[in-house]
C-alpha cells in the first residue's frame, strides 16, 4: 500500500487534468493493436474451443462414432433420443432442480437469519461464535461423507422418507454447512445498512421479527439473491455427497447421472453426454450471463470454485 | 396491535409444525427402539418451545435453526470421523465382539440329516427399502404354524399371516413380502443369511425352503473361545479377529476394536502406507500450487489484454471467455476426459495436434492433463478477480509512473501487480485451499489413475481426499477407520493453510 500512498502524493497526480489523458492519444496511435485483436482471438479460442466440441458432439448425428470431429456432419436429434432412450434424463433435471432449488433457498434462510443475530444483535458469545464458525468452515464438510453416510444409514432405517435415494435426506445433508457457508459475506452487508433505520423502527414500537422480515430483509434484496444464486450453483454442481448418497437411477442428479451414463461405455455414449451436458449447463450459463456483476462480486467476496 | 396478529398466527402455525415433526420423528425412532435418539428429539421439542414461545432468547430465535444443522449435521460428523479414526472399523470389522460370534456360528450351519424344514418367504420389516433392508425369514412349519426369523433369532408370528395353499406366507402384518423378482435380486444377500436357532441356525434353501442345522462352529464363553466341532481347531480373540491357536489363519469376521492412534502411526511408519501417504502428500501440496499460479498468471495476462481502452466489444469477449467458468465442474472434467483420450478416433487432443500420448495411462502426463484442465477451469475466475482489482486502480498512479519514465512491463511489474497482489492475496489462499481437496476434478477425470505396480491403493493422481474416498467406500475392503484418520490428516493440513491465509486479511480484525 505505501506504493499507492506515495503515488498519489505526487505532483502529477494532485491536478484534476483528465483532460489531457494520455489514454485519449493512446487510442489513436496503437501500432499494435491488431497484435492485441490476435492475442484476444486466441485467448477466445482456448476459452471456447472445448465448448464447440461438446456442442458439435451433441448434434452430431453420428455421435458415437466420429466424436472428435470438429464440425458436425450434420444436425441431428438423435443424440437425444439415445439419451432419453437410455436414462431418466429428466427425471435427473427434476431432481437437480429440487435439491439445488431448495437446498440454496433453506441455506439462504439460515445463513440470513444467523447473519443478521451476528450484525445486529448483541450477546455473549458473539465473537468467539463467529471464530469458531470459520474454524469448522475450514473442515471441507465432504471429508465427513463417511460419518454421513452411516448417519443416514441409519436414519434411512427408521424414517426412509430422509434415507438414501430421497432429495430430501441429501438437502439436509447439504444444510449442516449452511450457516457457517454465508454468514461472514451476509453479516458483511448486513453490517453496511444503517443501523438509524432498526433503530427508528424499534422506537415505534416493531418488533424484532417484523424489523428483520419487513425493513431489513428487503434492504438487502441483492445479497440474497447474489448468495441465493451461488449456493444454487455449488449444489448444481455437488457431486462427492449425491454420488454416495443417490444409488438408485431415478433419484440421481444430472452430475452422478451423467457420470454413471458415461462409465458405462465412455465411447458409445458420448453424444448422449453431449446433448445432456448442453442441456445441464444451460441454466448455469444463463445465471451467469444475466447476473454477472452480482456473482462476480459475491465470488470475490466469498467462496471459490 | 390488529396488524400484528397474522404474524402472531404464523408463528404459532409454524412452531406447531416443527413439534409435530418432531413428535413425529420420536415416534419412529422410539419404535425402533433407539432411546438415546428419542431423548435427543425430546431436548429438541424443548429447545423449539423454550426459545420461540417465549420472548427472550432473542439472537438464539435467529441462530438456532442454523445451530441445529450445524452440530447435527457438520459438528456431529467432524466428531463421528475422529471417533472412526481411532478404531478398525472396516471390512471384516463392522459389528461388536458377540455380533461376530452369533454371526459366525449362524454361517456355520450345515444341514442335519431328518431335520425340520420350513416353506419360507422373504420379506423386508414394513416401510424398510426393498433393495437394502435386512432381509427376514417369513417361515411355516409342517404343523402350518408360523415364524419370523432374522438375525436376531427366531420369533412366532401370528398378526395378519396370510397362507396360500402351499403354506407359503404371503402377508403379514409389520413385514412386506418381496416378489419372486425382487428376492431374486437379493440372492447374495439371502444366501449370506443365517438365523440363530437352537445352538445351530436356520438357513435358506433356494427361495422358498428353508432348513435347521447344526452349527459346525461352537462359542465357549467362558474360555473366549470358538470351537469347530468338525476338526477341533479352537479360535481364540487376537487384534479384533478369531485366530486360530494353531496359527493356520482366521475367521472372515472379526469386530469393530478401538486400535488408539494405529491408524495415523501407520499411515507415517507402515512402509507400505507410509509410501503411499507421502507420495500423494506431495502431489496434494504441489497440484494446487501449480494450478492456483498457473490460473493466475494466465488469468491475470487475459485481464491486463482486455482491461485496455482502446479494445472495442470488451464486454461481450469478457462474457465469453468466462463461459468455461459456467459450465457445471462435472461437464468439464468429463469432456475433457475425452479429449484427452489416446485413441486417434476419440482422442480429440491427440488427433487434432497430430500426438501419441498416453494421456491418461502414464503417470506423468496424467498430472499434465489435470493441470491442464484446472487452468482451463479457473483461469476465468482469476481473470474476474484481477478484472476487478485492475479497475480498483487509480489511473493517477498509473499516470505517475508513466510520467516518472517507467515502461509499460515495468508498470505492470513494479506497480501493477503489487497492487493487484494486496487485493487478491486472500483469494488465491481460498483458491489453494480449494483445490487442495478438488475431489470432482480429480475423480471424474483420472478417478486418481493410473495405478502403478501391481496395486490398486495408490494412484498417481490422487489427492489425499480421493485416496480417503477409496479407502472408503471404492475398494473391495473398505477401511473406514483409516479413511477417516486421512480425513483428519487433510483437516489439519488445510486449517493450517487457511488461518495462515486470513491472518494476512483484515477480516479477523474486523469483527466488531
Amino acid at each position: 500500500m505505501s506504493i499507492t500512498s506515495s503515488a498519489a502524493g505526487s505532483p502529477a497526480s494532485s491536478g484534476k487534468d483528465t483532460p489531457i489523458k494520455p489514454v485519449k492519444a493512446g487510442r489513436q496511435r496503437d501500432p499494435y493493436g491488431w497484435l492485441r485483436y490476435v492475442a484476444i482471438a486466441l485467448a477466445l479460442v482456448f476459452a471456447l474451443f472445448p465448448i464447440w466440441f461438446i456442442v458439435a458432439a451433441a448434434i452430431n448425428p453420428a455421435g458415437n462414432l466420429n466424436t472428435t470431429q470438429w464440425l458436425p456432419n450434420g444436425l441431428s436429434l438423435g443424440n437425444y433420443g439415445d439419451l432419453t432412450d437410455a436414462r431418466p434424463f429428466w427425471s435427473w433435471y427434476k431432481n437437480t432442480l429440487i435439491i439445488a432449488g431448495f437446498g440454496s433457498l433453506f441455506a439462504v434462510f439460515i445463513g440470513v437469519c444467523a447473519a443478521y443475530a451476528f450484525s445486529r444483535l448483541r450477546f455473549a458469545g458473539r465473537r468467539p461464535g463467529l471464530m469458531t464458525l470459520l474454524l469448522i468452515q475450514m473442515f471441507p464438510s465432504l471429508l465427513t461423507f463417511v460419518a454421513l453416510l452411516r448417519m443416514f444409514g441409519d436414519l434411512g432405517d427408521v424414517i426412509p422418507q430422509i434415507g438414501f435415494n430421497t432429495a430430501a435426506g441429501l438437502i439436509l445433508a447439504y444444510l449442516g454447512g449452511a450457516m457457517g457457508g454465508n454468514v461472514w459475506l451476509l453479516k458483511g452487508y448486513f453490517d453496511t445498512v444503517p443501523k438509524e433505520l432498526d433503530e427508528a423502527a424499534k422506537v415505534d414500537g416493531a418488533s424484532h421479527a417484523r424489523i428483520f422480515f419487513t425493513i431489513t430483509m428487503p434492504l438487502i434484496t441483492p445479497i440474497l439473491v447474489t448468495v441465493g444464486m451461488i449456493q444454487f450453483i455449488g449444489l448444481f454442481n455437488e457431486f462427492l455427497l449425491a454420488s454416495v448418497f443417490l444409488r438408485d437411477v431415478d433419484s440421481q442428479t444430472l452430475g452422478v447421472g451423467l457420470n454413471a451414463l458415461l462409465t458405462a461405455d465412455r465411447n458409445k455414449y458420448f453424444g448422449a453426454f453431449c446433448v445432456g451436458a448442453v442441456l445441464a449447463s444451460a441454466p448455469i450459463v444463463l445465471l451467469y450471463l444475466a447476473f454477472q456483476k452480482q456473482l462476480v462480486g459475491g465470488l470475490t467476496a466469498g467462496s471459490v470454485k | 396491535m390488529t396488524s400484528r396478529s397474522p404474524w402472531l398466527v404464523l408463528k404459532w402455525v409454524a412452531i406447531a409444525v416443527a413439534l409435530a415433526l418432531v413428535l413425529w420423528g420420536a415416534g419412529k425412532f422410539a419404535a425402533a427402539g433407539n432411546l438415546p435418539m428419542v431423548i435427543l428429539l425430546g431436548f429438541l421439542g424443548l429447545a423449539i418451545l423454550a426459545i420461540y414461545a417465549t420472548r427472550r432468547a432473542v439472537p438464539m430465535k435467529y441462530l438456532f435453526p442454523g445451530l441445529v444443522f450445524l452440530l447435527a449435521l457438520q459438528v456431529w460428523p467432524i466428531v463421528f470421523t475422529l471417533m472412526t479414526s481411532l478404531t478398525n472399523y472396516g471390512d471384516g470389522h463392522m459389528e461388536t465382539k458377540e455380533a461376530s460370534v452369533k454371526y459366525l456360528v449362524a454361517q456355520s450351519v450345515k444341514e442335519v440329516p431328518d431335520a425340520p424344514r420350513y416353506t419360507m418367504s422373504v420379506g423386508v420389516a414394513q416401510g424398510g427399502d426393498v433393495t437394502t433392508s435386512p432381509l427376514v425369514l417369513l417361515l411355516t412349519d409342517k404343523a402350518g404354524k408360523t415364524y419370523v426369523g432374522s438375525t436376531d433369532g427366531v420369533k412366532d408370528l401370528t398378526d395378519g399371516v396370510t397362507k396360500n395353499d402351499a403354506g407359503k406366507i404371503t402377508a403379514a402384518t409389520g413385514y412386506q413380502v418381496l416378489t419372486g423378482r425382487e428376492v431374486n435380486a437379493r440372492s447374495k444377500d439371502l444366501s449370506a443369511l443365517a438365523v440363530p436357532f437352537e445352538g445351530g441356525g436356520i438357513k435358506p434353501s433356494g427361495l422358498s425352503e428353508a432348513f435347521v442345522g447344526k452349527a459346525s462352529l461352537q462359542y465357549d464363553a467362558a474360555a473366549d473361545r470358538i470351537i469347530d466341532t468338525a476338526t477341533g481347531k479352537r479360535y481364540g480373540p487376537q487384534h479384533a479377529q478369531w485366530v486360530a491357536e494353531d496359527g493356520s489363519g482366521s475367521l472372515a469376521t472379526g469386530w469393530v476394536e478401538n486400535v488408539g492412534l494405529r491408524n495415523y502411526t501407520d499411515a507415517l511408519t507402515n512402509e507400505t502406507l507410509r509410501n503411499g501417504f507421502v507420495k500423494i502428500l506431495i502431489w496434494n501440496l504441489i497440484f494446487p500450487l501449480i494450478s492456483v499460479l498457473s490460473t493466475f498468471l494466465l488469468g491475470m495476462a487475459f485481464a491486463l489484454l482486455f482491461n485496455d481502452d482502446r479494445v472495442r466489444g470488451k464486454g461481450l469477449w469478457r462474457s465469453l471467455l468466462i463461459l468455461p467458468y459456467a459450465l457445471p465442474g462435472f461437464v468439464t472434467a468429463l469432456v475433457w476426459r475425452q479429449m484427452f483420450n489416446q485413441d486417434q478416433q476419440f482422442g480429440l487432443i491427440n488427433k487434432t495436434l497430430h500426438l501419441n500420448i498416453d494421456w491418461l495411462g502414464d503417470p506423468t502426463w496424467a498430472k499434465v492433463a489435470i493441470l491442464i484442465t484446472n487452468l482451463w477451469l479457473g483461469f476465468p475466475y482469476m481473470f474476474l478477480i484481477c478484472t476487478g482489482a485492475l479497475q480498483a486502480i487509480p489511473s493517477d498512479v498509473k499516470e505517475a509512473a508513466k510520467i516518472d519514465g517507467a515502461s509499460g512491463m515495468r508498470t505492470i511489474r513494479s506497480i501493477i501487480m503489487p497492487l493487484v497482489l494486496v487485493a487478491v492475496g486472500p483469494l488465491l489462499v481460498a483458491s489453494y485451499a480449494f483445490n487442495f481437496n478438488n475431489f470432482a476434478l480429480i475423480y471424474l477425470l483420472t478417478s486418481g489413475g493410473p495405478f502403478e505396480g501391481n496395486q490398486t491403493q495408490v494412484g498417481s493422481t490422487d489427492l489425499l481426499i480421493t485416496y480417503a474416498f477409496r479407502l472408503a467406500i471404492g475398494g473391495v475392503t473398505p477401511n473406514y477407520g483409516f479413511a477417516a484418520a486421512i480425513s483428519m490428516f487433510i483437516f489439519v493440513i488445510i486449517a493450517i493453510i487457511s488461518l495462515q491465509g486470513f491472518r494476512q486479511t483484515a477480516r479477523l480484525e474486523d469483527v466488531n
